[in-house]
């Protein structure tokens, strides 16, 4: 019988070209537990976590309006097994226009924007479906061996399953430093790249006035029920 | 032949202005009935704390959640309630526990493991993930009574390595 094709495309722990992987990758083998014990167990529940209306929605969260270009990020998110993943917090993350983190541990390279704070919230609708409003994050320079981060909005979601919680990165279609960032590059197999690429949809871009945004889309996709690492002859 | 999942990613060191709230490594409130503190130190594999900025963990059973991250001494806090015991669905009984899971940046994805308590000796030794623990490993799942509050410390690699699960 052919083995079912592995569609996790995970990064390992362990690669060198991101260096703060060496020291911090466990070493000994990961115990595997039967399937239907994880896979089954249910995930965190998040109802403490705040979240207002309006928190899917960047560009309003000070007086004034942030710098950069303002940007749409929306899609699905569905489970491996191609269910949509309704009611699951989205949380985001990101550097504003100029590429600072409105955080006390960023560097301090790149100016702060008053009008941005950069963390959004939101939860999916029924159909699994979520809506951003954003400012398009820059690309900053990184201690990576790299020298430029490719811009990116830190992601991270839940779903119902201990295996769906996931955080990761979503970055743009076309930006040419993404072929050396080697977090980026750290996923083994082009498809899981693709997986995080926003692409940009010109239908859905608003034109026409002070509010106009470009329109991205992005689909993310968690560890469904069927869904097993240890899938294998 | 499912969908192609995405990737994880590392969180990166600069998630605190984003992810922590107040109170959010509180599971339960400090003066209720039952509540324990779990403290400890999350470090590498040359025995180095990863301070602040570097890491959090999220702990979870039921419906019980925190969010901590380290402190300057790369120490977490959070307060939970011991679980009651849980049927499995092997129809054995599982040992109360928490799940762990680590977040730092270097972490290209999350860790699991999972937190039991010291006063449930029986429990613990019929627990039928511990079994699946190397012997020798199985105590450092197993938060140890240190003054008034459960110490359990994350090896992320090396001889004391934290065992983790896979996922």
């Amino acid at each position: 019988m052919a083995v079912a094709e592995s569609l996790d495309f995970n990064p390992p722990y362990l690669h060198p070209a991101y260096e703060a992987t060496v020291l911090r990758a466990p070493s000994k083998r990961l115990i595997e537990v039967p399937r239907g014990w994880f896979h089954h167990a249910t995930g965190p529940v998040w109802g403490r976590v705040p979240i207002r209306p309006t928190d899917n929605d960047l560009t309003k969260q000070h007086a004034g309006r942030p710098v950069g270009q303002t940007i749409t990020l929306s899609g699905r998110v569905l489970d491996s097994d191609g269910r949509a993943v309704p009611n699951t917090l989205i949380e985001i993350w990101q550097t504003n226009a100029s590429g600072a983190y409105l955080d006390p541990a960023d560097p301090g390279f790149m100016s702060l924007d008053p009008n941005f704070t950069g963390a959004g919230r939101t939860i999916t609708d029924s159909e699994g479906r979520y809506h951003f409003r954003t400012i398009k994050p820059a690309a900053y320079p990184g201690d990576l061996g790299a020298l430029f981060r490719p811009a990116h909005i830190h992601t991270s979601l839940f779903g119902t399953l201990l295996g769906s919680r996931l955080i990761t990165q979503c970055y743009f279609e076309g930006d040419p430093l993404q072929d050396r960032d080697p977090i980026l590059q750290s996923i083994p197999d082009p498809r899981g790249i693709e997986r995080l690429l926003a692409r940009f949809n010109s239908a859905e871009t608003e034109v026409g006035d002070v509010d106009s945004a470009l329109a991205y889309n992005w689909d993310i996709v968690l560890r469904g029920p069927a869904a097993t690492p240890m899938e294998t002859p | 032949m499912g969908e192609i999942q995405s990737p994880s990613q590392t969180i990166g060191p600069l998630y605190g202005f984003a992810l922590m709230f107040e109170g959010s490594h509180e599971a339960v409130p400090p003066d209720s009935p039952g509540a324990v503190r779990i403290e400890g130190l999350i470090v590498d594999g040359d025995g180095v704390p990863l301070s602040w900025p570097e890491g959090f963990i999220e702990v979870w059973e039921g419906d019980q959640w925190a969010r901590a991250r380290t402190d300057a001494d790369g120490r977490y806090s959070v307060v939970v309630r011991k679980p009651e015991p849980l049927a499995t669905p092997d129809g054995s009984v599982a040992a109360p526990h928490l799940n762990v899971t680590i977040f730092a940046r270097g972490l290209l994805k999350q860790l699991l493991t999972r937190v039991y308590f010291p006063d449930e000796t029986a429990a613990n030794a019929a627990d039928p993930i511990l079994e699946l623990v190397p012997q020798a490993d199985r105590d450092l799942l197993i938060a140890k009574p240190e003054g008034d509050v459960l110490r359990f410390d994350i090896r992320l690699q090396g001889e004391d390595e934290t065992p983790f699960f896979a996922f």
